[in-house]
């Protein structure tokens, strides 16, 4: 019944990510200034706030785990992070290919862009450390402070950024783009697909870990009886 | 007295004390026997507050150790077979050291008796790391009886020494169980362990599996049980 | 609480003895500290007029390798001989174990700082007198709130194998709020400028130095405790 849940749940995300697609290249007309290019935004604007979502269920998971101890929260921690990471790299990629033909640029330390590469930099190295350590109750408590710790730099990195930017007025800033209705649409359509997607990749990965676990405990099993 | 019961610890899916039961009297020496990957070390951190049982009770002369631990760790002692010692200090500033995080009065009195007693007085003044490895035990031992600890837990103590140095230990120890302490110790040295003990236990795979006085067992009959009972295990 | 910071200070003092005594820390994070003021001083035109403006950053790099350099060192002392086990057997709270290395850490890089800080004004023809007291602010907050996130993160990294080669992982992407607030107010102080100009980075190093001190103050005890 449950599997029969997650399939629905992965067949409404499909659903959504079609439509989306539709949206942002068909439905959605063309910006005035930007043209075609600022059809990359709404993806990546949704990846951005759901790798941000990501990074905090590993937040939560690791919160917890240090809380609770249980196997649980640390899989959900993993599986987040993991997801989190790969929408971070969907973020860095979609950001200079816009950034290149609308502000001259490939790369700009704009502040959003720096939080979430430093973002990604310190969930790379939680999952550095999650391979470096053997036991599970070890690896589970290592690498839940560092969720912890890491998720509580990220208003600290931004603050700091924003304000390194700030005094340094040089820099060209996008100016608010106002938003044909269509282009809102858009936005919110693929923003709840990605949604969705994260949860469900979420869903998978936690069930891959524990399929994980089972393994190494029937390994074990079968090495004991050999 | 320690009572300790049902303890079990698991990290993650192995368990690595599947339901312990003891009764440890005021003043006895047990020793707890057992191959490599037994527990053993994962008992005695339980007992002196390091680890926290996945679930079980250990009480202390009626002191339950998970809810006050800051009490029960003033009673207890732990000897390894790492030495827990700075090797840029001298033998009297580690002692200072351990001493003053006991909060312990006329500490100097203290440490001068006991660098008597394991005999190096002379060398209390030198920097650890340039002490052998029996000294270094020696040594171990002053830095664990310090705060005068009503149980004392040894884990391995064996480990590493050479014949003189392991003599001077068991002597020592001696002395110790005479002044009615309550030792523990884990080791799979069964010459030593068996001659020094109360009671002896064998631990195999996280459970007791079996249970004696040592005045029972000569070192021939018990070498038969533990080979017997490990080779069980396997 | 007397008796507590007693013991918190005893731990301090203990950790100051060992290195003041070996010495060996000292001088590696003292001349490290030298060669990466000299080392990037060619990556510039020699006598370019342009060297001081970047010279806070250099500065700051500097400290903040030096600083890594000494905190991979920090929980090694408590490694070898197993002493963490003998530190967790006394009466006294985790969390005083954690602050005792704090304290031990922050006196320790501060002292390395403010020996280097005569070489650098040498090296890049400044006169810091006027700037000194100011720039001790800077010094002892932004200092602080790496400690803090360090002593942690080296309390982990020793617990894991390649663990030193994994710390600076760690702390650098944590540390990019107090880099740039602190290379930004030296530069301002260097300048001249008023506190005015640069009180919000320091509140930005105080908000760093508390979340971070009070958050790895709390998470210590989760870190060891297995």
């Amino acid at each position: 019944m449950k599997e029969k849940l997650k399939d629905a749940l992965a067949l409404v995300t499909a659903v959504l990510v079609v439509s989306a697609l539709y949206m942002v290249f068909v439905y959605a007309p063309a910006d005035a200034n930007m043209g075609n290019i600022q059809r990359i935004f709404y993806f990546h604007v949704s990846f951005a706030w759901t790798g941000f979502i990501a990074f905090f269920g590993t937040f939560v998971g690791s919160l917890m785990y240090l809380i609770r101890k249980k196997r649980f929260w640390d899989i959900l921690a993993v599986s987040s992070a993991e997801i989190g990471i790969a929408f971070c790299l969907v973020v860095l990629t979609t950001g200079p290919i816009w950034a290149r033909p609308v502000w001259g640029a490939w790369w700009t330390w704009d502040p959003r862009l720096v939080t979430f590469l430093i973002l990604t930099f310190m969930f790379v190295a939680y999952m550095i450390v999650r391979g470096a350590i053997e036991e599970e109750t070890k690896r589970g408590r290592f690498s839940a402070v560092i969720g912890i710790i890491a998720f509580l730099n990220v208003p600290l990195t931004y603050v700091a950024n924003v304000m390194w930017r700030t005094i340094h007025p040089d820099v060209i800033r996008p100016d608010k783009i106002d938003l044909d209705p269509r282009m809102i649409h858009a936005l919110f359509m693929s923003l709840s697909a990605i949604t969705l997607l994260y949860v469900i990749l979420l869903l998978r990965r936690m069930d891959l870990e524990g399929m994980r676990d089972r393994v190494a405990e029937l390994k074990k099993k079968i090495m004991k009886e050999a | 007295m320690i009572e300790v019961s049902r303890l079990w610890k698991s990290y993650g899916p192995v368990d690595a004390l599947r339901g312990i039961d003891l009764k440890i009297e005021k003043g006895e020496f047990l020793t707890v026997f057992g191959p490599n990957g037994a527990g053993k070390s994962t008992l005695l951190k339980i007992l002196s507050t390091i680890i926290k049982p996945t679930s079980g009770k250990v009480n202390t002369d009626g002191i339950d150790i998970s809810s006050a631990n800051e009490d029960a760790r003033r009673r207890i002692g732990v000897i390894s077979h790492k030495a827990f010692l700075y090797g840029n200090l001298s033998a009297k500033e580690n002692l200072l050291f351990f001493g003053r995080l006991y909060d312990l009065p006329d500490l100097e009195k203290r440490i001068d008796e006991l660098l008597a007693e394991v005999g190096l007085a002379h060398r209390a003044n030198d920097m650890v790391r340039t002490f052998s490895r029996g000294m270094l035990q020696r040594l171990t031992i002053a830095r664990a009886i310090i705060h005068n600890p009503a149980i004392i837990l040894l884990d391995e103590p064996y480990t590493g020494l050479d014949q003189h140095a392991a003599r001077m230990l068991t002597n020592l120890l001696k002395k110790l169980h005479t002044e009615d302490k309550t030792i523990v110790m884990t080791t799979h040295d069964i010459t030593n362990g068996l001659e020094i003990s109360d009671r002896i236990v064998i631990q195999i795979l996280g459970k007791i599996v079996f249970e004696d006085r040592s005045a029972n067992q000569t070192v021939e009959t018990f070498e038969r049980v533990y080979f017997e009972k490990v080779g069980e295990g396997k | 609480m007397g008796n507590y910071l007693k013991k918190v200070f005893l731990i301090a003092g203990k950790d100051m003895r060992i290195e003041f005594r070996s010495k060996e820390k000292i001088y590696s994070m003292m001349l490290f500290s030298l060669l990466v003021m000299v080392i990037f001083n060619f990556a510039f035109e020699p006598g370019a007029e342009y060297i001081k403006d970047v010279a806070p950053g250099i500065l700051w790099v500097a400290f903040i390798f030096a600083a890594s350099l000494g905190l991979s060192r920090s929980f090694i002392l408590e490694k070898e001989e197993d002493c963490m086990q003998g530190l967790m057997l006394s009466p006294l709270d985790r969390s005083g174990i954690y602050l005792g290395k704090v304290i031990g850490n922050f006196i320790f890089t501060m002292t390395i700082e403010l020996l280097s800080l005569p070489f650098f004004a040498l090296f890049f023809n400044l006169s810091l007198t006027a700037a000194l007291p100011p720039l001790m602010i800077v010094i002892v907050l932004a200092t602080f709130g790496f400690i803090a996130v360090g002593t942690l993160f080296s309390a982990l990294s020793v617990g894991i194998r390649g663990g030193d080669m994994i710390l600076p992982l760690l702390l650098f992407p944590m540390q990019v709020p107090v880099i740039i607030a602190a290379v930004k107010s030296t530069g301002m102080i260097m300048a001249g400028s008023g506190i005015e100009m640069y009180s919000q980075w320091l509140k930005l190093l105080i908000a760093f130095d508390i979340i971070f001190f009070v958050a790895s103050f709390v998470i210590f005890e989760y870190l060891i405790e297995e």
